[in-house]
């Protein structure tokens, strides 16, 4: 059986926890067995609608002292609900980074961090992964009778058909965290960086702070998140967490358009697992270019505001 | 306090991903190497900066792999660190290298266990996590700040769209990314030091891999990019709406 780990954040599911869900069911389906599901701490969102993508069953440990994250804490837990179970899946994210590595020791259950695709069963258990910073794959073969695989964001579809889910309660012995949640400050009405569909984001080439004007009305109207390269965060042009690359978020959202940005190869390690990348560039012979879908040979500044308005045009239909 | 800071190596940044017998081996021909950039920009100046502010912190590195890592952890030690430990080893999974540091942190008794948010080229945000399941110890991945009150850490770590701030007791394992230092250059009289500082090497303990890498796939090329004139700026949002169907 699988069991899926289904992720919150402010007491609600994560989009990329039903990409997991899709991917836990498929896997299921190719396994010839059931996917089920298991969310810790206090959920308001209706867990039978996992059932929705492909769940069967949904675990559920409502103890409040799990609504502050203690990797340790969770993965105790986890262990005790994984015990019947052969694959566990979780979606990459900040959560399953520090818990998937843990359970693995704990399970004694090779673990594929960033996975891209379902595995292939042909010759053992060997699932795809993303190297090198998005510049490769590779396959690796799981040896261990468990196995835990933590789905990269964005790489899996989700899949939304009818059904409902039982949702049981899982008896479990919580302990205390030993790591304290002091506070957790977000970025007020900001779209996650990883989980966005589209991104907008700018380089140096936008000269300064004061221009992202444009770059955050594209943004907003695209319902898109916004990010920047290494130079401009490091200006603190930009806040931190929005610089995307080798050293900053890797990330892999259908849409990256990139203004005013060359294109450096570790700018690109961050996003070249985007679906489709359009690159606006007033040089012809920036690199971005060779790693873009579309592009605009073209100044930012002017050509922006008339992308602008078509884009305002589209969504008024 | 003794701190641990786990250096791995990687190729350089701009290094060319090639893949050699088979799509087997990664092609090391013409290959510069570094230091993983979290492990040195990150865990091991945040690590020397604790050192700086408490001298009688006792820094030590770590690495698992083959003797050819030796001038990488002797460029770590040009930046700081009392002495290194490389366990010789080059089999082995994420599992594998941490079974050997929890050995290592095992018999040094540290108080403080640093990596780097993750390796540039495994990309597996792994071995920390695992040394700590292993030791038994908390964990805090992804920090971007870290400041200790004798043995008490506080701790703020990315999450998606936001920070949170933590407080935890040491011993403790923390991985680190961007924001916990500034990158360092090491100047020449911690080149001239680094030769005389311990560089100890340990054969590895008996410990199972769970995972191979049975081949290697580079990503299909891009088709080429299709230019649309700057002055038709709306052709552009067409294709993407109609054709792409991506906005
Ligand atoms: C180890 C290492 C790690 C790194 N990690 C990262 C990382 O994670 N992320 C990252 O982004 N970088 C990273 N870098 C830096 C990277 O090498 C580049 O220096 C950086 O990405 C360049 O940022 P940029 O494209 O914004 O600026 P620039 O390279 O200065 O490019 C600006 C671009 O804007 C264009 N432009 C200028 N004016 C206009 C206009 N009016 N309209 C349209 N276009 C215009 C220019 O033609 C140019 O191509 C790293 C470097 C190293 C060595
Ligand atoms: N061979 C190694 N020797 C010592 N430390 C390592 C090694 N490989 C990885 N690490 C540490 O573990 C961190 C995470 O690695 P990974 O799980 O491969 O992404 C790295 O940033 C290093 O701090």
């Amino acid at each position: 059986m699988i069991l899926v780990y289904i992720d919150t954040a402010e007491k609600q599911i994560t989009k990329s926890s039903y990409e997991a869900a899709t991917y836990g069911a498929e896997l299921a389906e190719k396994m010839g067995t059931t996917a089920e599901a298991i969310v810790l701490g206090t959920v308001t969102d209706d867990l039978a609608a996992l059932g929705n993508y492909g769940i069967k069953k949904v675990h559920t440990v409502a103890d409040t002292k799990l609504d502050s994250f203690d990797a340790q804490a969770f993965t105790k837990v986890l262990a005790q609900v994984a015990a019947g179970f052969e694959v566990v899946v979780f979606t990459n994210n900040s959560t399953a980074k520090a818990v998937a590595p843990r359970l693995s020791v704990r399970l004694k259950a090779g673990l594929v961090a960033g996975a891209v695709a379902l595995p292939d069963l042909s010759d053992g258990f060997v699932v795809k992964k993303s190297v090198f910073s998005g510049k490769a794959f590779a396959n690796i073969k799981v040896t261990t009778e468990k196995k835990i695989i933590s789905l990269n964001v964005n790489a899996f579809r989700t899949t939304k058909t009818e059904g409902t889910a039982e949702v049981v309660a899982f008896d479990a012995t919580v302990e205390e965290g030993r790591v304290k949640v002091v506070k957790v400050d977000k970025v007020e009405g900001d779209i996650s960086l990883t989980e966005a569909d589209t991104v907008v984001s700018a380089g140096r080439g936008m000269k300064g702070p004061e221009n992202w004007g444009m770059i955050e009305e594209l943004a907003g109207l695209l319902g898109a998140a916004t990010a920047c390269s290494r130079p401009v965060s490091d200006m603190d042009w930009r806040p931190h967490h929005e610089h995307v690359g080798q050293t900053g978020l890797a990330i892999a959202p259908n849409l990256y358009i990139a203004v005013g940005i060359s294109g450096a190869i570790q700018h690109l390690a961050g996003v070249n697992r985007s679906k489709t990348i359009v690159v606006i560039n007033k040089d012809p012979e920036a690199p971005f270019f060779k790693a873009a879908d579309y592009g605009i040979v073209g100044d930012a500044f002017e050509v922006l505001p008339k992308i602008i308005e078509a884009v305002k045009k589209i969504k008024a239909g | 306090m003794k701190i641990l800071v786990c250096i791995s190596k990687t190729p350089d940044t701009t290094a060319k991903i090639a893949f050699s017998d088979n799509n087997t081996k990664f092609e090391e021909q013409g290959v510069q190497w570094i230091i993983n950039p979290y492990d040195e920009w990150y865990a091991l100046v945040r690590a020397i900066e604790l050192k700086e502010a408490d001298p009688s912190t006792i820094l030590h590195l770590v690495n698992v792999g083959a003797a050819d890592n030796d001038p990488i952890i002797r460029k770590a030690l040009a930046l700081g660190g009392d002495e290194a430990i490389r366990v010789n080893s080059t089999e082995g999974d994420s599992f594998n290298i941490a079974a050997q540091i929890s050995a290592i942190a095992t018999e040094g008794g540290y108080d403080l266990i640093l990596t780097g948010k993750e390796t540039i080229d495994y990309n597996g945000s792994s071995i920390g996590g695992m040394i700590a399941e292993s030791l038994d110890l908390p964990y805090i991945s992804h920090a971007i700040k870290l400041d200790l009150a004798g043995s008490d850490a506080t701790v703020v770590r990315e999450i998606e769209g936001g920070e949170e701030t933590d407080t935890v007791t040491l011993p403790a394992v923390i991985s680190c990314q961007k924001g916990m230092a500034e990158q360092r250059i090491p100047n020449m009289k911690g080149i001239m030091g680094a030769r005389s500082k311990p560089l100890t090497v340990k054969e590895p303990t008996a410990a199972e891999s769970y995972t191979t890498v049975a081949s290697y796939d580079l990503p299909p090329a891009k088709q080429g990019v299709k230019l649309i004139p700057a002055d038709t700026p709306e052709e552009l949002v067409r294709i993407l709406h109609e054709e792409a169907k991506v906005i």
